[in-house]
């Protein structure tokens, strides 16, 4: 875990931040998904977040939002000191350096056309950096070079990679412009377990090394526990639960914490703890429960749950979650 | 057709694959493209018949204009004239190897037309998406709506027709196909995570449709240009044998048809042997297009 001081600025800022999709079809019908809910938050400089949730609780969205790849529908995203939320894509091109992406799935990130060495040359091309091909080139294999793939590999092609290293290619894509913030979204959830921890270990040694900020999506705790400073817990667009890591992993505040953390298996088959089994699915973003979206799902639920949406609060130091019941004893994971 | 291109394919595999890394997702291709019989050998008709419409002209002693009215109707297969001879005595092979160069000059450059029109609104279309992708694409609909015939035939008939105009007509209710294939393709592509990163690098929409995207819809567009060319020549046939194409005294194979139905059953050579001309390019193409289309399915090797 990187050490980052407690009164850094900010990075990156967000408020309010809304990103909703469809109901603008041809006619003006259809049904809006709430993808991301007023969302604020921020991440300091040197500092990595992570961000947990089920599949579909819009982690990716937010992350996607953040760089701007997304119009957002509503709320405002600061990076750097200036707000970014309006800027048009011309503006946008001068900032991308400093931000960019690691992508989930690394057959589908890479261009199966081009070789590996245009793939990791491609941001020196498009930002027009005035370098000739000799140039580039050697940008190119100090990239590879960081994250460990030999200078021969620039000749190949994605297919000839294993799932691994693939993913090694787009960590060197994303650090050859060498950005200030890095949005790694999911980067090791579709790798083997043994190459996870390789991959891993490589983005915390390019985050030290780089100074990197980092919001970390993910939805293995195990993994988010060990990479990052804080972590913000998703359900349904909101993030319902926002703390440091050891704070959240030894007195999660919101129910959903609670349950995301009973999912995680404990390599002790003799360990007897208390199951928190959530029933059901995440309600559909089309149509999302009045108040807390959780409470459908929530053993703690009162009457109360369905009044009003309850806001983030402070329920510790630095420590804030979206729960209206502060008389229940939550179970922390063993292995904090 | 001969079946002389049959036999060496696999030795002709063997050797275009041994070449370095870069080449081995195109001759793995290749190597399925020799594997397809028919699209071998239509290859193969397409190489002679290209071969010969250029070069047997200057081989063979007879002008294609030149009338010889006492060996008029001559049969093919007996005497100098080795096709035979036409109402006018001119030699009908010459004619036909002259046709034959119009014919397939048109086939190719209308695909070539076709094929870059269709491309650039399908990528445009499947790119952009939303309400141009729509507009574009409802286009392509209203364009296809026409019956092709029809819409080739009115417009013949105000244009004066010589080779560039039939060209341009024919390209113009030919490049919808291409347009379909290439916004599907290009909005399978685009929900794919590498177009996104190149935006996220900064990259122009003219970049990542040049760059990105069309360079993995490469296969899909060879497929579709080269079924265009079965039916360019398909469709100069018509309009030339309705007499709205290319004008005597020029032969094309369409035209050469038209010429014949008066002397069906007298010389049925006059008709048999265009006919066949005609046959064997649209077949030849059609077979090479689905060889092509084996070969180039991206979804075997990526």
């Amino acid at each position: 875990m990187s050490a980052a001081p407690q009164d850094a600025a900010p990075l990156l800022k967000v408020e309010g931040l809304r990103q909703h999709y469809g109901g603008r079809g041809l006619f003006g019908r259809g049904d809006v998904v709430r993808a991301v809910e007023d969302v604020s938050f921020e991440i300091r400089r040197g500092e990595t977040l992570g961000l947990v949730g089920e599949s579909g609780s819009g982690k990716s969205t937010l992350g996607r939002a953040l760089l701007r790849a997304t119009v957002p529908t509503a709320g405002r995203i600061t990076f750097g000191g200036e707000d970014i939320t309006a800027w048009t894509a011309g503006r946008l091109r001068a900032l991308r350096p400093r931000m960019q992406m690691i992508f989930q799935d690394p057959f589908s990130s890479l261009n199966p056309r081009m070789t590996v060495g245009g793939i990791v040359a491609a941001p020196l091309v498009i930002q027009r950096q005035g370098l000739d091909r000799a140039a580039r080139r050697a940008r190119v294999i100090e990239a590879l070079a960081t994250v460990g793939l030999p200078e021969r590999a620039a000749d190949r092609y994605p297919h000839e990679f294993s799932g691994g290293q693939r993913q090694r290619i787009g960590i060197a894509r994303a650090l050859v412009m060498a950005p200030d913030f890095l949005v790694a979204d999911e980067p090791v959830s579709a790798l083997d377990v043994s190459i996870q921890a390789q991959v891993v270990n490589l983005l915390m040694e390019v985050r030290r090394r780089l100074s990197l900020t980092m919001l970390f999506i993910s939805h293995d705790l195990a993994v988010v526990g060990h990479v990052c400073d804080r972590v913000a817990v998703m359900y349904l667009g909101r993030i319902v639960e926002i703390a440091d890591t050891r704070s959240l992993f030894s007195g999660p505040r919101h129910p959903y914490t609670e349950a995301l953390f009973a999912a995680v298996p404990i390599p002790d088959p003799t360990l007897r703890r208390p199951r928190v089994l959530l029933d059901g699915d995440l309600p559909s973003p089309l149509a999302p429960p009045s108040g807390c979206a959780f409470r459908g799902r929530c053993r703690h639920a009162l009457p109360a749950c369905a009044a009003a949406v309850p806001p983030l609060r402070a329920v510790g130091p630095g420590h804030f979650a979206a729960c209206i019941r502060d008389d229940i004893a939550l179970a922390a994971p063993v292995a904090a | 057709m001969t079946d002389a291109p049959l036999a060496p394919p696999r030795r002709l595999a063997a050797l275009l694959s041994r070449r370095p890394a870069a080449g081995r997702a195109r001759s793995g291709a290749l190597h399925r493209f020799l594997r397809h019989r028919l699209a071998v050998a239509g290859l193969a008709a397409i190489a002679l018949m290209l071969l010969a419409c250029w070069l047997g002209p200057l081989l063979i002693p007879y002008d294609q204009l030149f009338i010889d009215i006492r060996h008029r109707f001559a049969g093919p297969f007996a005497g100098p004239h080795v096709f035979g001879t036409d109402q006018l005595g001119r030699d009908l092979l010459v004619r036909l190897l002259m046709a034959g160069r119009i014919s397939l000059t048109i086939g190719f450059a209308a695909m070539a037309l076709s094929t870059a029109v269709g491309t650039a609104i399908g990528l445009v279309a499947g790119y952009r998406g939303g309400l141009v992708g729509a507009a574009l694409m409802r286009c392509v609909d209203a364009v296809l709506c026409f019956p092709s015939v029809f819409l080739l035939l009115a417009l013949a008939a105000f244009i004066r027709p010589n080779v560039v105009t039939i060209t341009l007509i024919i390209a113009a209710t030919g490049w919808m196909e291409v347009a379909r294939v290439v916004q599907g393709q290009i909005r399978t592509l685009k929900a794919r995570d590498f177009t996104l990163a190149a935006e996220l690098m900064g990259a122009s929409g003219f970049y990542v449709m040049t760059n990105e995207l069309l360079r993995n819809a490469v296969g899909p567009i060879i497929v579709a240009a080269t079924l265009t060319v079965a039916r360019a020549i398909l469709a100069e046939a018509y309009v030339s044998f309705l007499g709205y194409g290319i004008q005597a005294p020029v032969a094309s194979w369409g035209n050469m048809l038209n010429n014949a139905q008066q002397y069906l059953g007298s010389a049925p050579w006059l008709a048999i042997f265009p006919g066949l001309m005609i046959t064997v390019a649209v077949a030849s193409f059609n077979f090479v297009g689905d060889g092509l289309r084996d070969a180039l399915d991206a979804r075997v090797e990526l």
